[in-house]
């Protein structure tokens, strides 16, 4: 009885490991084709805002369209350069920003473990954002010099900061230097971390649908300045003297009194891709987008909530030609 | 506390009060001193800088020795399970594609429709007809609000998990039953660890060691949801009575036979409550799965609130509250089926013949008809708009109020109670905390000394690594919660106890609370409360009153009725009743209850990091996106230890309680009748 339910179970492992072994292994060599040189799936992390799943998405469904086994991952953003890219188990990430990612692509650039595949395109805008009804109780917006006016400052403040403004800056791990910011340039501003943007950008959408006073760090390419009216405050220019060089700018004793710097948006990918899959390497790294699109596109997905294959596939129909050059 | 020693003179018992109250006033003029003499001893103040032992770094370095060496057998671990997830994924969630690109072939995935009355049929089948309809109900719910795709992603990796959590449980359970030893030492202080270090804190060397992806998220939940499992095995197999394994060993079976043949089937209602609680404690990873590389309803959640879509997160949510009440339902229906029914096999046979058949059909069906084969999107609901437009509308007329109250909460509550605690000497509070443990341990005996040690060791932690700051701002933010959690819990527990409709709606409410993501609360609250602490405590607040209500009505429904009946004859009000009978009864089902709540306040740490707090919870974030194992590691330490001895002080005082109201008697005489 027992040995007779000893050979029943182990036929049934058997019978699930070679269907495991048959769906894995010996069935893609059949379609094993020039272009694919490797069957092996390449994997494109997806994080948490809209762009970059967006990117990722119309990445995938070009590299499918030439025959490759592509899946994408859900990750977070930088504990995916910070491992998934460097071991391999993420194969490409579509979106890394100077503004927020500068000090994990140069771990990431010294490990030597992965490689920059070049600009996506778009430039990242990071900077202090109010909506435009403010402008109202603080006249002399978009300059930063008005913020210094102490009875603009109680237009910005809340009962725990009074009489001092406050400022919504981004989670901490983003980094800014907006405390240092703050004192080097004189203002009258208490910095309140969110945890997330979504934090954020809740709070943000609270207060507009009020119409109450609001000052806090927006990027873009994101769907809030779409959706909401309002100006970026101008502070001097970014220069990286000024956050280097003390003696740079307004205020001769200290660093960081500018706004924030630009930059660019960069992909990176896994070191070992340019061997393991030449042509999609390839093409990953002629890969662009345009800004105005993106915009556009982001905006469908998250303001007109159509769904981001919907939108995939409408972009990859309109740009067969870019493509097709990309592949060459 | 007057009531502690009842056999005691009055006079010993006013002079031992006296002591107390003398030792706790030294300390307090020790701490004056201190703070207005800052010169006298500035080391006891703020720990001393160079005292600070680096323990990040070091964790850091031999994780990063751990990771080169090992990462061959970790790797080949991960390829393991892969298999059986990629199977579960294909079924029931993405079907299967056989050759490459364009041109592959797909078979396609189990037809939602069939899954429904597969389920439903099983729902009949271990319960009966209610029990079906919830899991019709649950399942149609899922399918009909269009979730049902990344249900089936999450429902597969569950279907994956729970079997791993439930085999390693029992097996830890048993080496546990096996030998007390090992239990004292390695596998009940592993246990703790496992159920107070949260999540968050080994994701990094999760995925460090397993590769990004959903089998390091996999593996995360399996540590995160043994732990009930492990304690339900140990336990169920000490209660299973010494007559019956007496008579296994007459009946001449073998070591093996009698535990696998008769011991284990003989403990399966309460294993069966752990094989319950694992799989809600994998339903509450989800979120944290997600981001790690699972997908499913927890990616959706959060991608719903990075766009602000509260109606789409929430019933995202909803389809895992969903899943999670037809998972529990359908598990405690099969715990309460008897052991042994003759006509089962049988039975058991003729459904599973139908729901193959319905499977089949449907799943076939599907390549002819599409609708068969996943729900087309206008046939789906949804009431999205409706909730964005009713915190808009509260918003736009309440908001006033709501402030005024937050600005109120700020000033006069937490922002007081943080000063404190950060003001006041590190070293007092140590040595306030050892003073508790030692009271509330026991002077004369040594289990007090240990506990005071105990405490005083686990709570210094913070400040040997440098976390003062952050510990103390943890425990000011769980303190007041917990607090606010059991002013609200209690007395709603106590209706639940005693009134069955209040209890049987508290019931679903405590189940909403436990299983729905506490992400999709947190978002329409910061709309509403702004970011920062008030925010963060509501959050806590929502998610730790569970236990509290749980435990309480559980409580005071467990009074035995001859108690009660016994008091209503002598004449008992219904409020004396309650003060006099009920209450003091529950009484350590309650301190069990707010034990809970503690745990789980500080579980909920790390969630309300995403709103800005400045908490250990923050840091475990922190580490989390810079990829540092050790700093989260040792964060997370400090947060199971403030959890440790929280968790022994009120165990203590619980004994304590007891001893003094001479309940042990009551309870044993209750066990008797």
């Amino acid at each position: 009885m027992s040995k007779l339910r000893l050979a029943g179970a182990a036929g049934i492992v058997a019978s699930v490991l070679s269907l495991a072994v048959f769906s894995t292994s010996v069935l893609p060599q059949r379609a094993m084709a020039a272009v694919p040189e490797s069957t092996d799936t390449i994997k494109i992390a997806l994080f948490d805002w809209t762009g970059v799943n967006l990117n990722a998405t119309i990445l995938s469904k070009i590299l499918k369209a030439q025959g490759y086994n592509v899946e994408l991952v859900t990750s977070d953003y930088l504990a995916s350069i910070n491992t998934g890219l460097r071991t391999g188990d993420l194969t490409v990430g579509v979106e890394y920003w100077d503004t927020t990612a500068k000090e994990a692509m140069a771990d990431a650039d010294a490990s030597g473990q992965t490689e920059n595949l070049g600009k996506l395109g778009p430039r990242a805008k990071e900077e202090w954002w109010f909506p435009e009804y403010m402008k109202e109780k603080c006249p002399g917006l978009p300059n930063w010099e008005a913020l210094k006016d102490p009875k603009c400052a109680e237009a910005f403040s809340t009962p725990e900061t009074a009489p001092k403004g406050r400022y919504l800056g981004g989670p901490v791990t983003w980094g800014g230097f907006d405390d240092e910011r703050v004192e080097a340039l004189g203002l009258p501003f208490e910095v309140v971390h969110a945890g997330t943007d979504a934090a954020m950008f809740a709070e943000l959408e609270s207060a507009y649908q009020r119409k109450a006073p609001i000052i806090l760090w927006i990027y873009s390419p994101h769907w809030a300045p779409a959706k909401f009216k309002g100006e970026w405050v101008q502070f001097p220019e970014y220069t990286k003297e000024c956050y280097e060089d003390p003696k740079w700018g307004i205020n001769p004793d200290a660093t960081y009194d500018c706004g924030k710097p630009h930059g660019e948006i960069w992909k990176y990918g896994w070191a070992g891709m340019k061997d393991k899959w030449p042509e999609a390497y390839k093409i990953t790294k002629n890969f662009t987008m345009d800004t105005d699109e993106l915009d556009a596109m982001i905006g469908e997905i998250d303001l007109d909530k159509k769904s981001i294959d919907e939108v995939a596939d409408a972009w990859v129909a309109k740009h067969q030609a870019d493509i097709k050059k990309w592949a060459e | 506390m007057a009531v502690l020693d009842q056999t005691a003179p009055a006079s010993a018992l006013r002079w031992r009060n006296w002591r107390w109250s003398l030792a706790w006033i030294a300390l307090l003029l020790v701490a004056i001193a201190l703070i207005s003499l800052p010169s006298l001893a500035p080391w006891a103040i703020d720990y001393p800088k160079q005292w600070i032992i680096p323990l990040a770094a070091e964790l850091k370095a031999l994780m990063k020795w751990v990771v080169k060496n090992f990462s061959i057998v970790t790797r080949a671990i991960a390829s393991m399970l892969q298999l059986p997830l990629d199977l579960a994924l294909g079924l029931l969630a993405k079907g299967f594609t056989i050759g490459n690109g364009a041109e592959a072939l797909h078979l396609p995935r189990l037809s939602w429709l069939g899954l429904v009355v597969a389920f439903t049929l099983l729902g009949r089948l271990l319960g009966g007809g209610r029990i079906a309809l919830i899991a019709c109900i649950c399942f149609s719910y899922i399918a009909l609000f269009g979730q049902w795709d990344s249900a089936m992603l999450t429902l597969a990796s569950i279907a994956i998990c729970v079997p791993f959590a439930v085999l390693l449980g029992l097996g830890f359970g048993i080496l546990a039953y096996h030998s007390p030893k090992f239990d004292t030492y390695a596998i009940r202080p592993m246990l703790d660890l496992m159920q107070t270090v949260p999540a968050f804190a080994y994701l990094v060397p999760v995925l460090l060691l397993f590769g990004f992806g959903p089998v390091s998220a996999m593996i995360a939940t399996i540590i995160f949801a043994m732990p009930p499992m492990v304690r339900a095995t140990a336990l169920a197999l000490r209660q299973v009575p010494e007559d019956i394994q007496d008579f296994a060993s007459m009946a001449g079976c073998t070591r093996r036979q009698r535990l696998w043949r008769v011991m284990i089937p003989t403990a399966r209602p309460l294993l069966m409550v752990g094989v319950n609680q694992v799989i809600m404690m994998t339903l509450n990873m989800v979120i944290i799965a997600s981001m790690i590389g699972a997908g499913g309803l927890g990616y959706d959640v959060l991608l719903a609130l990075r766009s602000l879509d509260i109606g789409r997160a929430l019933e995202a949510g909803l389809a895992i509250v969903a899943l999670a009440i037809a998972l529990d339902r359908l598990s405690q229906a099969a715990a309460d089926q008897g052991p042994l029914d003759p006509t089962a096999p049988a039975r058991r046979h003729r459904y599973a013949l139908v729901a193959l058949a319905v499977l089949i059909v449907t799943t076939l069906g599907g390549l002819v008809w599409p609708w068969l084969a996943s729900l087309p999107k206008d046939m789906t609901l949804t009431t999205g708009p409706i909730w964005s437009e009713m915190i808009a509308w509260i918003n736009v007329n309440f908001f006033d109020a709501i402030d005024a109250t937050r600005t109120w909460l700020l000033l006069h509550l937490l922002n007081p109670v943080k000063q404190f605690l950060l003001k006041t000497p590190w070293i007092v509070l140590v040595a306030a905390l050892g003073l508790l443990g030692l009271y509330l341990g026991g002077i004369r005996r040594k289990q007090g000394w240990h506990l005071a040690i105990l405490a005083m060791l686990l709570f210094a932690f913070s400040a040997v690594v440098g976390l003062w700051e952050k510990a103390m701002i943890t425990v000011y933010l769980c303190g007041i919660s917990a607090i606010f959690a059991c002013l609200i819990g209690i007395p709603l527990g106590v209706l639940g106890g005693r009134r069955a409709l209040a209890n049987r709606i508290l019931g679903i409410v405590v189940d909403t609370l436990q299983t729905l993501p506490s992400f999709v609360y947190l978002i329409p609250v910061v709309m509403l409360f702004r970011v920062g602490d008030v925010t963060a405590m509501i959050a806590i607040v929502f998610f730790a009153v569970a236990p509290a209500i749980r435990y309480t009505s559980h409580g005071i429904r467990q009074v035995p009725a001859h108690l009660t009946e016994a008091a209503t004859a002598m004449g008992c009000t219904r409020r004396q009743l309650l003060w006099r009978v009920q209450l003091p009864l529950a009484l350590p089902e309650i301190l069990l209850g707010i034990n809970q709540t503690i745990l789980l306040a500080l579980s909920m740490l790390v969630i309300t990091a995403l709103v800005g707090t400045r908490d250990l919870g923050q840091e475990v974030y922190i580490a989390l996106t810079k990829a540092d194992p050790g700093r989260g590691i040792v964060a997370g330490l400090a947060i199971a230890f403030i959890g440790i001895t929280a968790d022994r002080l009120m165990s203590a005082w619980a004994r304590r309680l007891r001893q003094g109201m001479g309940l042990a008697a009551a309870e044993t005489g209750a066990a008797n009748h």
